[in-house]
């Protein structure tokens, strides 16, 4: 019995792309890759998304479930269309990060973790990116970085995202 | 504010650069790359065909020393590699950089991503592997993407994939990247990823040489190390070598990061003086005086202001001072930081980090975290400061990664070298500088 496929045939010809990356007999290599792709496509990985990522790597569930709920940016709940993740580490911190977090708290009005009521935005507190030089940083939806990001242009980001 | 954005100056990383000399930020193609003299050591190693052990003895010669925090000479571990074995071997590029302080790798990939993927192909045929992985760090996804581009335009030159530039030697190249856990760094961690499973370290032995990625024997390098070989390999061990100290090869790029004017990469010469660096960083920010400096990445001890800078940054000379050179990640505090609420914020993020495989680190780490935000928030004791102390001891060296030793590092060189900010925070239950942050 097949799975129903969940995502498209250009997320699967990607996750095939992913898959010659290892050797045959290596598929759970590809799992990172296969979540992220799937997690593009459907906002957030729901666990019949992750069941099917399983079967089509041949794997037992439990191993993606763990991965998936291992690494940060996977999203095991419904987050809004834009997930803003701003990082608020010491370096980060020492050059503005927590006046920034502070700005889209009272602009969104939500909390860390929380998604406002239109469903657009989520706000997450997240650790290093590595970008410390171009602080304070924010990804958008895992991969869109945003570089100095001081109140106004905090404000042009959030008007862009409408 | 923010880093520079391209074009800029080229000699934005400083005038000693050699991994990051020349570049602009827009000539990070093959055809640049080439073009500033790349790819000249693969073809050079290739087209004579030097003996992989004399590329291992030429690099353990030129001082390279692990780039990624640990310092551990490069020719050694390439010498680790099993010679007979007749199966897969492979070489891991390490480039999951998220070490609080730590942007380097960054911008080596996006600027200068050849330079790390010739260093790699050479270090596959020193060691005789064939296949390659590059971690990259989820969060800089847009230079994933760039270390895709530039691997496919390596492969399309012909110096990946089968017989490449007609030598019969064969290596291909991966990117894979991560998605969000700074304890896939730790290279063994790194091994499990990449596998497919949680980044939770292993046992160490056996040690990946022996046993690596999908059992195999494996090399894993950081990104910088990488970068440097192909330098190495066209200039000498000896050029190498004299840019920097004895035991101390070479240069390095460092992040310097925090309260500086201009925050950023610059690449010197190992043994450089700390208040070069910082001038280079554009000097401190608003004018103000330096308090305290982080060397090495969060990680490392912290030192104070006045031992700081009377030092050299060399792996030598910065674990003289009491720190370490770690990564190369320059976190600068000024007069006006709390040291309370510095530490707090690193606590948190190993608190937040640990892969909570061993229960000194899982349960430590949280406690240290907890103690150090009563004490931030007035109801801290003073004998939590000793507490503080015993438990950090009890947590180093008694797990199976360094995370451990990571989070107990920073607890006890804030306490050491700025008691009194701690002790009045408990007695006064506020903050000496109550404008921080």
């Amino acid at each position: 019995m097949n799975a129903p496929m969940m995502l498209s045939p250009e997320a699967l010809a990607k996750i095939d792309g992913v898959l010659a990356k290892y050797p045959p007999d290596q598929r759970a290599s590809a799992v990172m890759a296969a979540l992220t792709i799937a997690q593009d496509e459907k906002g957030w990985l729901s666990p019949e998304t992750m069941d099917f990522i399983a079967s089509y790597l041949g794997l037992r569930p439990i191993a993606v479930y763990e991965v998936a709920s291992f690494y940060t940016m996977y999203d095991i709940k419904p987050v809004g269309r834009h997930k803003l993740s701003i990082c608020t580490n010491l370096p980060c911190a020492l050059q503005g990060a927590n006046a920034a977090a502070e700005h889209l708290k009272k602009k969104l009005g939500v909390g860390f973790n929380q998604t406002t009521a239109d469903d657009r935005f989520t706000l997450k507190e997240a650790e290093c990116f590595g970008a410390c030089g171009d602080a304070p940083v924010l990804l958008v939806n895992n991969k869109r970085m945003c570089c100095a990001m001081t109140p106004e242009r905090l404000d042009a980001l959030l008007e862009e995202l409408k | 504010m923010g880093l520079p954005v391209p074009p800029f100056s080229t000699d934005l990383f400083g005038p000693d650069a050699i991994i990051m000399k020349g570049l602009d930020g827009l000539n990070w193609r093959l055809k640049d790359y080439e073009a500033r003299g790349g790819y000249a050591a693969l073809r050079k190693v290739l087209s004579e065909k030097t003996p992989p052990d004399q590329i291992v003895a030429e690099v353990k010669k030129s001082a390279l020393r692990g780039r990624g925090g640990a310092g551990f000479p490069t020719g050694l571990k390439w010498s680790f590699m099993p010679r007979q074995y007749t199966g897969a071997k492979y070489v891991v590029c390490n480039s999951d950089e998220g070490e609080p302080g730590t942007f380097k790798d960054r911008d080596l990939l996006r600027y200068n991503p050849h330079s790390v993927i010739e260093g790699i192909i050479i270090g596959g045929y020193a060691m005789g592997a064939h296949v390659g992985y590059n971690y990259v760090h989820g969060e800089i996804w847009e230079v994933f993407e760039r270390c895709e581009e530039a691997v496919e335009e390596a492969r399309a030159a012909g110096y990946l994939g089968r017989n490449i530039l007609g030598s019969g030697f064969d290596f291909e190249l991966h990117n894979h990247h991560g998605f969000g856990a700074y304890i896939c760094g730790e290279e063994t961690g790194l091994l499990e990823s990449l596998e497919g499973k949680k980044g939770m370290p292993r046992f160490k032995p056996p040690f990946p040489a022996s046993y690596g990625l999908y059992g195999r024997p494996t090399t894993i390098n950081n990104t910088e190390t990488f970068a440097a070989v192909p330098w190495i390999i066209l200039n000498g061990a000896e050029a190498f070598l004299n840019l920097g100290r004895p035991n101390n090869g070479g240069t390095k790029i460092f992040s310097v990061s925090g309260d500086v004017e201009r925050p950023g990469n610059f690449e010197v010469r190992l043994g450089t003086p700390f208040s070069k660096l910082l001038e280079m960083a554009g000097g401190m920010r608003g004018g103000r005086r330096l308090k305290a400096c982080i060397p090495g990445g969060s990680s490392m001890p912290v030192l104070p202001a006045d031992i700081m800078m009377n030092t050299d940054m060399d792996y030598d000379s910065i674990a003289k001072a009491g720190s370490m050179l770690g990564s190369g990640a320059v976190i600068i505090m000024d007069e006006t930081r709390c040291m309370v609420r510095s530490l707090l914020r690193l606590s948190y993020f190993y608190y937040e980090e640990s892969c909570g495989q061993c229960t000194p680190c899982r349960e430590g780490t949280g406690w240290l975290y907890r103690m150090v935000d009563r004490i931030e928030h007035g109801a801290g004791r003073l004998e939590d400061l000793d507490l503080l102390t015993n438990v950090s001891d009890n947590i180093a060296g008694r797990t199976i990664c360094a995370l451990g030793d990571a989070a107990a590092l920073p607890v006890k060189s804030f306490i050491k070298h700025f008691r009194d900010e701690f002790v009045h925070h408990i007695e006064h239950k506020q903050c000496l500088v109550p404008d921080y942050l």
